[in-house]
């Protein structure tokens, strides 16, 4: 059957230059241009953006909740990564 | 005339226009075909509010009797309201509040468009604050006039309609009398009768992609310009200015 | 794969160490269930609270209180919104949600049921009424359920000049003339008790409140809510020079609290049940709002669907 209700709609917001979009919420439109324009009155009105991206919601992919521990509790351990793991005298400054 | 007057019946209209009109979107709220356009709708109401609020202010200076934004906006009788004929028509049903909006919105984007140029210091300033938000309404009321008229049969229908309906009270925008050509010549405002072509052709090819047939110029209302109003206008005035006149002198 | 025991076990740690369930995330049906109906409840309220304020919009007495009612009432246009997404989340469109409110299935708070007579009520609402929604939204940013919770920080966030709004409303009454003084008071008079029973029914008597408590969807119970927002009011009504219509009300100095007199429950009930001086009026409007804007819907539809195959078409 034909969904009469608009679809979903994410909504990423920058809040201001030189930052990332950030998702904001949802809403729903039939289509971009409203998704846009929705967007913009729903999520900016107290000068929350300077830049709107919508996506609809279908088309987001994700990772699941059964694949949690072999996705990210690998890393855990991977400590060298981190700038914490070598020494390096204090004598030689910031680095 | 004098030049003072001239621009405070200047300054009533531009405001009155959007006083009125923001009045009527503002009947849409919590009524709208979805949630996401009552937010939508209620954000114009409150664009043309704000511009209701700098130009009766300014009028209120211009005029120099220390009336502020609420003695003007509340506290005139019927002949003294100079708005638009359509900005008083009923909401009716979406296509309606569209047909009048997309309309209107053209009308004022060009108007305005011309009012940041002018020769006021304080109505060019108005003009480019207010531009901005103008030009958003044009382009919400631009693609909804594609939706509706491009969009279902029914919708087609309904919308091709209300075009009708409304066209009889487009004449209004244009007329000028001794006001308008005082503006004119003292460079504040521009002369409508060279926007007219202008915003004949930009409804055109509108309707034109949303499908719909552009009406034929008959018979056009008028009257505004001498605060002759249509039937309507009444009962706004009676709901606008129920406290005002129930409690007369009291700050709220 | 991991056994429902198992995933009931991980919920309730997560529950338990403060962890946010997320959409994706395994959650016991109840708690689903529990929260759609809370947060459909709570967005319904919202738009069905858009009434009885809009009532007055275009009887505003000034510029910038029609502005200003007219901004706040568009905010829980979008409370309404951020919170059917919330519930969105949880596997239930708003088609759906929205069928469930007109159909009478799903309920609303019931102060909306109640009309705004005189401006003064649109004072008494943004203060009251906005007043016992934000101690009960506060007490919410705090829930286990992270749609939820974030929905909240950012309605609380927007929520702050809305009692602020109401109260600045009377305040301009009370030092006016007798006459605006007293329409203050009655509007006080007729929303105090019904603010009041805007926390639900005693915790004891509550259907829900137990195990929202235990699943920390609720963070504290309907009892301490109520009493948190008596205690914070009746200051406020002070300095208003206000009396609370409660002759019961008064301060325990003990308990540093005030003790004040019986809710009327069986209005409560009546109220709920449909029989509120209101229900049918708000429920009218709402599906008056949705039938008249169907043809607007789909024609949006339509169009979105023609523009598109046009693309396809003209890309290839």
């Amino acid at each position: 059957m034909e969904r009469k209700d608009w679809p979903l709609w994410e909504v990423f917001v920058r809040s201001k230059a030189g930052l990332s979009h950030k998702h904001a919420g949802s809403l729903h439109a039939p289509d971009a241009e409203m998704a846009i324009s929705n967007a913009r009155d729903v999520y900016t009105r107290r000068n929350e953006g300077v830049s709107i991206w919508v996506v609809e919601s279908k088309y987001i992919h994700s990772t699941q909740e059964s694949d949690v521990e072999s996705m990210f509790d690998p890393n855990e351990d991977k400590i060298y990564r981190h700038p914490t793991f070598y020494d390096i005298p204090d004598e030689v400054g910031h680095m | 005339m004098e030049q003072k007057q001239a621009l405070f019946n200047y300054l009533l209209r531009l405001g009155d226009n959007a006083a009125i009109l923001g009045h009527r979107l503002s009947e849409w709220c919590g009524h709208g075909p979805e949630l996401e356009e009552d937010i939508a709708i209620i954000n114009t109401a409150l664009d043309l509010l704000g511009h209701a609020r700098s130009l009766y202010t300014y009028a209120g200076e211009v005029e120099g009797k220390g009336r502020d934004e609420d003695d003007i906006a509340y506290l005139r009788i019927e002949r003294e309201y100079r708005n638009a004929l359509i900005c008083e028509l009923p909401n009716g049903h979406y296509g309606d509040t569209i047909a009048r909006q997309f309309l209107f919105d053209q009308f004022n984007y060009l108007l305005f468009s011309e009012l940041v140029n002018s020769t006021d210091e304080t109505v060019a300033a108005i003009a480019a604050k207010a531009i901005k938000e103008i030009r958003y309404h044009l382009r919400r009321s631009t693609e909804w006039t594609l939706r509706l008229g491009d969009g279902t049969e029914e919708s087609h229908n309904r919308v091709q309609q209300s075009f009708h309906d409304v066209w009889m009270y487009t004449g209004d925008l244009f007329v000028q009398d001794e006001s308008d050509k005082a503006v004119i010549e003292a460079g504040i405002g521009p002369d409508l009768t060279l926007l007219y072509p202008v915003w004949q052709d930009k409804v055109k090819e509108v309707l034109k992609e949303a499908t719909l047939e552009m009406p034929e110029n008959g018979w056009m209302q008028s009257g505004s310009k001498q605060g002759r109003h249509t039937e309507h206008f009444g009962y706004i005035l009676s709901e606008l200015q129920y406290m005002q006149r129930a409690y007369p002198g009291c700050e709220w | 794969m991991a056994q429902e025991k198992d995933l009931q076990k991980i919920f309730e740690e997560k529950i338990e160490k403060e962890i946010k369930i997320e959409p994706k995330d395994w959650m016991p049906d109840e708690y689903r269930k529990n929260l759609i109906r809370q947060i459909s409840q709570h967005a319904h309220s919202e738009v069905v609270g858009m009434l009885p304020e809009g009532n007055w919009i275009t009887r505003a007495p000034s510029l910038r209180r029609k502005v200003a009612l007219l901004a706040k009432i568009q905010d829980e246009a979008g409370h309404g919104l951020y919170l059917y997404c919330a519930a969105e989340t949880l596997g239930k469109d708003r088609e759906t949600l929205v069928q469930e409110l007109l159909s009478g299935k799903a309920k609303y708070s019931s102060i909306f049921n109640y009309p705004a007579l005189t401006w003064a009520d649109i004072g008494a609402i943004g203060w009251l009424v906005d007043g016992a929604a934000i101690v009960n939204q506060i007490m919410l940013q705090k829930t286990s359920y992270g749609p939820y919770s974030r929905g909240m920080i950012r309605i609380c966030k927007e929520e702050s000049f809305h009692q602020r709004q109401g109260y600045e409303i009377l305040l301009t009454l009370c030092r006016g003339t007798e006459e605006q003084k007293a329409m203050a008071q009655d509007a006080l008079n007729r929303f105090w008790w019904p603010s009041l029973m805007m926390f639900g029914p005693s915790d004891k008597d509550s259907a829900h409140s137990a195990q929202s408590m235990a699943w920390k969807i609720k963070r504290m119970g309907n009892d301490d809510l109520r009493q948190k927002f008596i205690d914070q009011t009746v200051p406020q009504a002070n300095f208003l020079g206000l009396t609370i219509p409660d002759p019961e009300l008064k301060w325990n100095e003990e308990k540093q609290s005030y003790d004040w007199g019986q809710i009327d429950w069986e209005e409560f009930y009546n109220v709920i049940k449909g029989n509120g001086p209101c229900n049918k009026e708000r429920l009218a409007a709402r599906q008056a709002a949705y039938d008249n804007g169907a043809w607007v819907r789909e024609a949006a539809t339509a169009y979105a669907k023609k523009k598109a195959e046009r693309k396809t078409k003209d890309a290839a």
